[in-house]
C-alpha cells in the first residue's frame, strides 16, 4: 500500500498533473456556478477534452478536479443567489442563503469551503482504507459473480429512486441496457438492431448519450423557463471571509460526523450526495440543542456545514464502487467510467494491481483538489462570482454549442449531431414526465460489461448452470430481486393502510 | 392519460418490436456453427425485452397516484405553452441546421452563424458585441480542436478547398 501511495504521489505531483487539478477545479467552479448546470453536464462536456489527453491518470485527475470544482461552484450559487445548480446543494441553500441575506456571504462561503474540504479529505482517507480491502475481496469474483453484482448495483439504483419511482427507474435502466445492445459488439462480430442505419453500426456514442441525457435537457429547461437563470436577488458584495473561533468550534463535530456518515451513504449505489446532504442536515438539526435548532433555516453555520461536508464526503465515497468493482453508483461516476473505458482502462479490482499509478494518483489528487479549492478558489470567489452576471442570451447558445462540439469530437461525425438532438428531445420529454435519466446512462454504460460477463458464464457453464452452481451468484441475484420488490411492497402496504384496508403488520 | 403513461406506451411499443426482432428474426442469419453455443447474440436481448415489457406494463396499469402538481422549480408540461416553447423549438432547429451545414459550409461560418442567430432568437440585439464574441469563440475553439486535440475540422466552406 505504501508503494502505491508513493507511486500515486509522484504521479499526482508531476507538473502537468498538478496543472490538471488546478485547471479542472477552476473550470468546474466556473461552470458549476452557472445556475442550472450541474456536475453531470459539466463533466460530460469536459470528457472529449479529457479523452484526447490520452493519459488515463491525467484525464481522470482532470475530471475529478472538475467534479469537485463543480460541486463547490454549485454551493456558491446556492449561497449567493439561492439557485442551486444541482440537487445535492439544495440543502446548502437552506442556511447559506439566509446568511448571505444577512450580509455574511463571505462567512458562509468560508464555512462551506472548509466543510467541503474536510468532508472531501476525510472521505479520501476512508477511501484509501476501504477501497483496497474491497478490491481484494472482489478479486475472488468470477464473471458469474460480476454479472450478479452488476445486477445488484443496477437494482439498488432503481430501489433508491424514491417512492413511486422504482418501476420508472427500472424501466430506464432496462432501456439503457437495450440501447447498449445496438451496434456491433465485440462478442459476436455481427451488427444487432442497427435497423440498417450505417451510423448505428458502432452503436450509440457514449458522449452523445451523456450530453443528450444531461446537458441538453438542462439547457432546454433554461430556455423554456427564464426564471431558472435568475441572477438578481443576491448580494454580490462578498467581504470578510473570516470565521470566529467559536463558530469553528461549533462546526467541528458536525463536520466530523457528517463526513463519515456522508461517505458511507456515498458508497451505496444510487444513494449519493443528494440523500447524504439532506440526511446530514436533518440529523444535525435533530441532535442540536433546542436554542440552536431554531436557528436552522435562518442562517445557522451548523446547518450549512452539515450538508456541505456530507455531500463532499459522499462524492468521494461514490468512487469506492467505481474504482474497486467497476460499478458506478451515480450518474457522475457512470460518466467517469465511460471515460475510463474510452481510455482503455477497465476499472475493477484488477485496477489496483495492474495500474496502481492511476488508482493512487486519483486518490492523492483528491486531497490536492480539495486543498486547491480551499486556498486558491476561495480567495478568488468574489471575482469568479462575476460569472453569475453573464447574460443568458450569451450563455445558452454557448451551452448548446459545447454540447454539439462534444458530440462531434467524440464521434467525428456530423450525423452524430442529429442523433444528439433527437435523443436530447426524447430525454427532455422523459424529464417532463418525471422519469429519472441517470439510470438510463448507467444501464447503457454497464450494458456491454453486463452482457460480456453473462455470456462468459453461459459459455463456461454451457447454459444457465452457473446460477445453481455458484451460491454467491444466486445469493446476489436474490438480493437484487429483493431490493426491487421491497419498495413496491412497502408502497402497497402504505397505500392499503391509507385506504383503511389493512392496519399495522 | 398522463404523459408518463404515454411514454410508457411508446417504450412498450419499442420493446415489443425489439423483442420480436430478438425472438423471431435475429437468429435467421446465425451461422450453423454458432447454433451449438450456449449463448446466442439474441439471448441477452430476449431477456431485456421481457423485462422492459414487464416494467412498461406495470407503469401502464398501476393505479398510480394522480400527481399532485409538479415539484417546485420543475416545468409543468401541462401548461407547456406558457413557457418559451417557440424559442426552444427554434434553437433545436438551429442545432439541426448546424449539423447539416457543418461539413458543407465549414466550421467557422456555421459556428459564428449558429452563435449569433441563437442569441438573437433569445432576444439579443447588440450585434456589435455579439458578432465579435462569436468570431473569437469560433476561432479559439477551432484552434483548440484542430491544433491542440488534433481532430480535423474543415474551417472554410467546401468550395474554398480543404483548409489546413
Amino acid at each position: 500500500m505504501l508503494d502505491g501511495i508513493l507511486i500515486g504521489l509522484s504521479t499526482a505531483f508531476s507538473l502537468s498533473n498538478l496543472l490538471m487539478v488546478i485547471g479542472g477545479c477552476l473550470i468546474g467552479t466556473f461552470i458549476g456556478m452557472l445556475p442550472g448546470l450541474g456536475p453531470m453536464s459539466i463533466i460530460s462536456i469536459m470528457i472529449p477534452v479529457a479523452i484526447s489527453i490520452g493519459d488515463p491518470s491525467a484525464a481522470l485527475i482532470l475530471l475529478a478536479g472538475v467534479y469537485y470544482g463543480a460541486i463547490f461552484g454549485g454551493s456558491t450559487s446556492s449561497i449567493l443567489i439561492n439557485a442551486p445548480g444541482v440537487a445535492s446543494t439544495v440543502a446548502t441553500s437552506f442556511d447559506g442563503y439566509p446568511l448571505a441575506r444577512q450580509g455574511k456571504a463571505g462567512k458562509a462561503l468560508t464555512v462551506a469551503a472548509i466543510s467541503s474540504f474536510c468532508g472531501g479529505s476525510i472521505g479520501a482517507v476512508l477511501l484509501m482504507i476501504f477501497a483496497p480491502a474491497l478490491a481484494s475481496v472482489a478479486l475472488l469474483f468470477h464473471s458469474a459473480e460480476y454479472f450478479a453484482l452488476m445486477v445488484v448495483g443496477l437494482s439498488a439504483i432503481a430501489a433508491f429512486a424514491g417512492t413511486g419511482q422504482v418501476v420508472k427507474a427500472l424501466l430506464m435502466t432496462v432501456l439503457g441496457l437495450i440501447m447498449a445492445t445496438v451496434g456491433e459488439g465485440a462478442l459476436f462480430n455481427m451488427p444487432r438492431f442497427t435497423m440498417g442505419i450505417m451510423d448505428l453500426q458502432s452503436g450509440f456514442g457514449f458522449i452523445t448519450l451523456a450530453m443528450a441525457m444531461f446537458a441538453l435537457p438542462e439547457a432546454l429547461y433554461l430556455v423554456l423557463d427564464p426564471s431558472r437563470s435568475k441572477t438578481e436577488g443576491g448580494s454580490s458584495e462578498i467581504k470578510d471571509l473570516r470565521i470566529t473561533k467559536a463558530e469553528a468550534k461549533s462546526i467541528a463535530p458536525v463536520i466530523g460526523r457528517q463526513s463519515i456518515q456522508g461517505f458511507l451513504i456515498g458508497v451505496l449505489p444510487g444513494a449519493g450526495a443528494t440523500i447524504a446532504s439532506f440526511l446530514g442536515y436533518a440529523v444535525e438539526r435533530n441532535i442540536a440543542p433546542k436554542e440552536e435548532q431554531d436557528q436552522f433555516g435562518k442562517g445557522s453555520v451548523k446547518g450549512l456545514a452539515a450538508p456541505e461536508s456530507a455531500n463532499n464526503a459522499a462524492c468521494t465515497g461514490s468512487f469506492v464502487p467505481l474504482l474497486t468493482l467497476g460499478i458506478p453508483g451515480s450518474g457522475t461516476t457512470a460518466i467517469l467510467l465511460g471515460a475510463l473505458i474510452a481510455l482503455n482502462v477497465s476499472p475493477g479490482p484488477r485496477l489496483m494491481v495492474d495500474e496502481p499509478q492511476i488508482f493512487w494518483a486519483v486518490i492523492i489528487s483528491m486531497y490536492v483538489g480539495n486543498l486547491i479549492l480551499l486556498i486558491l478558489n476561495l480567495p478568488l470567489i468574489p471575482y469568479i462570482a462575476k460569472v453569475l452576471a453573464v447574460p443568458r442570451n450569451y450563455l445558452i447558445p454557448f451551452i448548446f454549442f459545447f454540447t454539439l462540439m462534444g458530440a462531434y469530437i467524440g464521434q467525428n461525425n456530423a450525423t452524430e449531431l442529429l442523433i444528439l438532438v433527437g435523443l436530447g428531445v426524447c430525454a427532455t420529454l422523459l424529464r417532463f414526465a418525471d422519469y429519472p435519466l441517470a439510470p438510463l446512462l448507467i444501464g447503457f454504460i454497464l450494458g456491454s460489461m453486463l452482457e460480456d460477463n453473462f455470456s462468459r458464464s453461459m459459455q463456461i457453464y454451457d447454459g444457465f448452470g452457473f446460477l445453481l452452481e455458484r451460491p454467491m451468484t444466486i445469493g446476489l441475484l436474490g438480493f437484487a430481486v429483493l431490493l426491487v420488490l421491497l419498495p413496491a411492497y412497502r408502497a402497497r402496504r402504505a397505500r392499503l393502510r391509507q385506504a383503511g384496508v389493512a392496519d399495522g403488520d | 392519460m398522463a404523459l408518463d403513461r404515454w411514454i410508457a406506451l411508446v417504450i412498450l411499443m419499442i420493446s415489443l418490436v425489439y423483442g420480436y426482432t430478438a425472438f423471431f428474426t435475429m437468429d435467421d442469419g446465425l451461422p450453423p456453427f454458432m447454433k451449438f453455443n450456449a449463448i446466442w447474440p439474441s439471448t441477452f436481448p430476449k431477456g431485456l425485452s421481457v423485462l422492459a415489457i414487464l416494467c412498461a406494463l406495470i407503469i401502464l396499469v398501476s393505479p398510480g397516484k394522480d400527481t399532485d402538481g409538479p415539484k417546485v422549480g420543475d416545468i409543468d408540461y401541462r401548461r407547456l405553452l406558457d413557457y418559451k416553447i417557440g424559442q426552444a423549438a427554434a434553437l433545436l432547429g438551429m442545432m439541426v441546421l448546424y449539423a447539416l451545414l457543418l461539413r458543407p459550409a465549414g466550421f467557422l461560418i456555421s459556428t459564428v452563424g449558429f452563435l449569433v442567430i441563437s442569441s438573437m432568437i433569445l432576444g439579443e440585439r447588440k450585434l456589435h458585441i455579439l458578432i465579435p464574441i462569436a468570431m473569437v469563440a469560433a476561432g479559439v475553439v477551432w484552434y483548440l480542436v484542430q491544433g491542440v486535440l488534433g481532430i480535423y475540422l474543415r474551417p472554410l466552406p467546401l468550395f474554398l478547398g480543404n483548409g489546413v
